[in-house]
């Protein structure tokens, strides 16, 4: 798939040297990213009273109440769904061995939007916890739709024909979508939560999702391994004693509600699990074992600046994360389609 | 039966369907009216009420369909035929949505009720489908093999992807009254029930239409791929950039009007092929029949389906032609 490029870097580094580099620097860089985060906005709060709200909550302070109940749920939703978009396109592209996987081109994204389109015309006081169930059945609605066509054609499922049906099952989805918010008169809500973007996210979101996104982490790692067998083809897989069935089937399970849980919290944010894994994979090489946790830092880290970034566009107007992301995307996944030169 | 005269067997058919379906559609409506009341209203007898609601209201909106479905499957005809991609579709390929930044860019600066904007809306619309597609030919473009067809639709699906986010960021930005217009637009609503519209929509119709009719032939020799197309005396590049200039011309004009409209480009051409065959001279005018017609009947059932008249035509017409596209997808070959 990306032979040329991990070829160097395997031969150059060891991978999980590098990995540990990716994720201890990482780990480092997010923890700024979060406090910077949680000390810009429509309200300056010095880094050192975010300090002080985190280790001397005094809930008689306003700074604190700021920092508590608005940005510390909002840095964190911007690192889950950042983990959860970036781990999802990478198993996702192993898993179908095509390096143009991403929720939101494969239509899991566009599937939850109708979900929660509906959930917010029907039923707009249900629970979160509910919201979230029914996202993830969205994602599965869009993934079903998506696999199943583009299986079904002669010769076999090919990139292509996977991007293809996934931009057809979108448009007709996103179709429906617009059709229900017209109906309903919730457009302009719905396109807010559309554009992608974290204002306004509640702890009791953030207690939901986690969970969630940390069970589709675990799942991911855990099925690292014949992950990457599975990614040198189904019959190596199959010759090394894998049971692919059992592999796939857990490896899509965790991209759905790794993908259901960032699209509920953030909206559908496209090309952030197309463009992580592919860096992952040149800083650390083909082994999923070190390509999972490293996406799930590096989206992290773009998801949490992607909002910081968004907030001091054009203040006091939030530039949505989803546009922020695009306008990175496009150009990347162009460069990819130019110089994947096997798939096209 | 020959293939000149199974075409126009089957045009004829699809011309009294029209027919059919326009007689329909004018009985369709918030107000019904009977068909006798059509008919006394079109001859000059009816109330002032019905002549209002027929021709001020009903008429433009049908014809407005009519010429929309035409050029968005003509287009769709000329982009399969010169890229031989049989999902060549000006919605796929981003072409709408380039000419949809322009209108909204335009829209958001501009309002819509004045008289002078409305003329203005198709070039606009032109100019954003021009840049649009340009963009997607050049970065699509490769000195040896010049445009791979598959190549043109993936970077089409990714500059789409592109220009839907910056259209959301400033659809967001709009106010309350002027979003729920421009969403009505965007989702591919008929919303020029005026002949103003249809005046501003017509030349480029008439133009390009014909304009493409009589390209049917050089259509055809891009069937037999760019190097047997040489070999025969055509000027590969430079046809193939006059066919998608034109291409670009129908679709942007029918963007202005009928908004982001999908799957019709897509859906009249395959059918159209199917009932008369490749051959582009019959395939072509039966693309731009099937067009109307799928516009107009999907036009009515969003009409019907809703009294209030919310729901757009271009999720209809998704409703209808994104299982129709997958199902192609699906049978499709390498």
């Amino acid at each position: 798939m990306n032979s040329k490029l991990n070829g160097r870097s395997d031969k150059r580094t060891d991978p999980l040297a590098a990995m540990l580099i990716v994720l201890i620097g990482g780990f480092l860089l997010l923890l700024f990213g979060i406090a910077v985060s949680i000390s810009v906005g429509a309200v300056k709060i010095s880094l050192d009273t975010v300090w002080q709200a985190l280790v001397h909550f005094d809930p008689g302070q306003n700074q604190h109440l700021v920092v508590k109940d608005l940005r510390l749920p909002r840095a964190l939703a911007g690192a889950v769904t950042g983990a959860s978009f970036s781990v999802a396109g990478a198993v996702m592209q192993g898993m179908t061995r095509n390096p143009l996987a991403d929720s939101g081109l494969l239509g899991l994204n566009a599937g939850a939007g109708l979900v929660l389109a509906l959930c917010l015309a029907l039923a707009p006081g249900l629970p979160y916890s509910q919201v979230l169930a029914l996202s993830f059945a969205g994602a599965a609605l869009g993934a079903g739709l998506v696999y199943g066509i583009s299986s079904m054609a002669r010769g076999g499922m090919t990139p292509l024909r996977l991007t293809v049906a996934g931009a057809a099952v979108s448009s007709l989805l996103l179709a429906l979508s617009e059709g229900v918010a017209l109906l309903f008169r919730i457009g302009q809500d719905l396109a807010f939560w559309y554009a992608g973007g974290l204002a306004g996210t509640q702890w009791m979101q953030v207690r939901w999702a986690l969970p969630c996104a940390v069970a589709g982490l675990a799942a991911a790692v855990w099925y690292a391994k014949p992950l990457t067998l599975m990614s040198m083809g189904d019959e190596v897989a199959t010759g090394l004693g894998q049971k692919t069935g059992r592999v796939r089937a857990v490896c899509t399970l965790a991209v759905l509600v790794l993908a259901g849980t960032a699209v509920s919290l953030a909206g559908p944010v496209a090309f952030i699990g197309l463009i992580i894994p592919h860096v992952a994979r040149i800083l650390v090489g083909t082994d999923y074992r070190f390509v999972i946790p490293c996406s799930a830092m590096i989206g992290s880290l773009l998801m949490v600046y992607a909002d910081i970034a968004g907030r001091m566009v054009r203040p006091p107007y939030e530039t949505p994360i989803g546009a922020l992301i695009a306008i990175i995307g496009v150009p990347v996944f162009l460069i990819m389609a130019r110089t994947e030169k096997k798939v096209f | 039966m020959n293939r000149a005269k199974r075409a126009a067997i089957v045009m004829a058919v699809i011309g009294v369907l029209i027919l059919i379906a326009l007689i329909f559609s004018l009985n369709s409506g918030q107000v019904r009216l009977s068909p006798s009341d059509v008919w006394q209203t079109l001859i000059g007898r009816g109330t002032a009420g019905e002549a209002l609601i027929l021709f001020d209201f009903r008429l433009p909106r049908i014809v407005i369909s009519l010429l929309v479905g035409a050029g968005f499957a003509v287009s769709g005809c000329i982009l399969q035929g010169t890229t031989r991609n049989a999902l060549a579709e000006p919605g796929i390929l981003g072409i709408n949505a380039g000419a949809g930044l322009a209108v909204i860019l335009y829209i958001s600066f501009y309002p819509v009720q004045t008289v002078a904007p409305v003329y203005l809306l198709p070039a606009i619309a032109l100019i954003g489908a021009g840049l649009t597609a340009a963009a997607i030919y050049l970065l699509a473009y490769q000195k040896q093999g010049d445009v791979s067809p598959s190549r043109l639709l993936i970077v089409g699906i990714a500059v789409a992807a592109g220009i839907s986010a910056a259209m959301l960021v400033l659809t967001i930005r709009l106010d309350p009254a002027q979003y729920q217009f421009v969403s009505i637009w965007l989702a591919g609503s008929i919303w020029g029930s005026n002949w103003k519209f249809v005046t501003a929509l017509l030349p480029w119709i008439v133009i390009l239409i014909p304009a493409a009719f009589m390209k049917a032939r050089v259509l055809n020799m891009f069937a037999l791929g760019d190097l047997q197309a040489t070999g025969l005396g055509t000027r590969v590049r430079k046809e193939r950039i006059g066919l998608l200039a034109m291409a670009v011309g129908l679709a942007g004009a029918c963007v202005a009007v009928g908004g982001g409209i999908a799957f019709v480009g897509l859906i009249g051409p395959h059918l159209a092929r199917r009932l008369v065959g490749p051959q582009h001279q019959h395939a072509l005018p039966a693309s731009a029949l099937i067009g109307a017609l799928l516009l107009i009947v999907a036009d009515t059932i969003a009409r019907i389906a809703l009294k209030s008249g919310e729901i757009p035509t271009g999720v209809v017409v998704a409703v209808i032609g994104a299982p129709y596209f997958l199902f192609l997808l699906a049978r499709a070959k390498n």
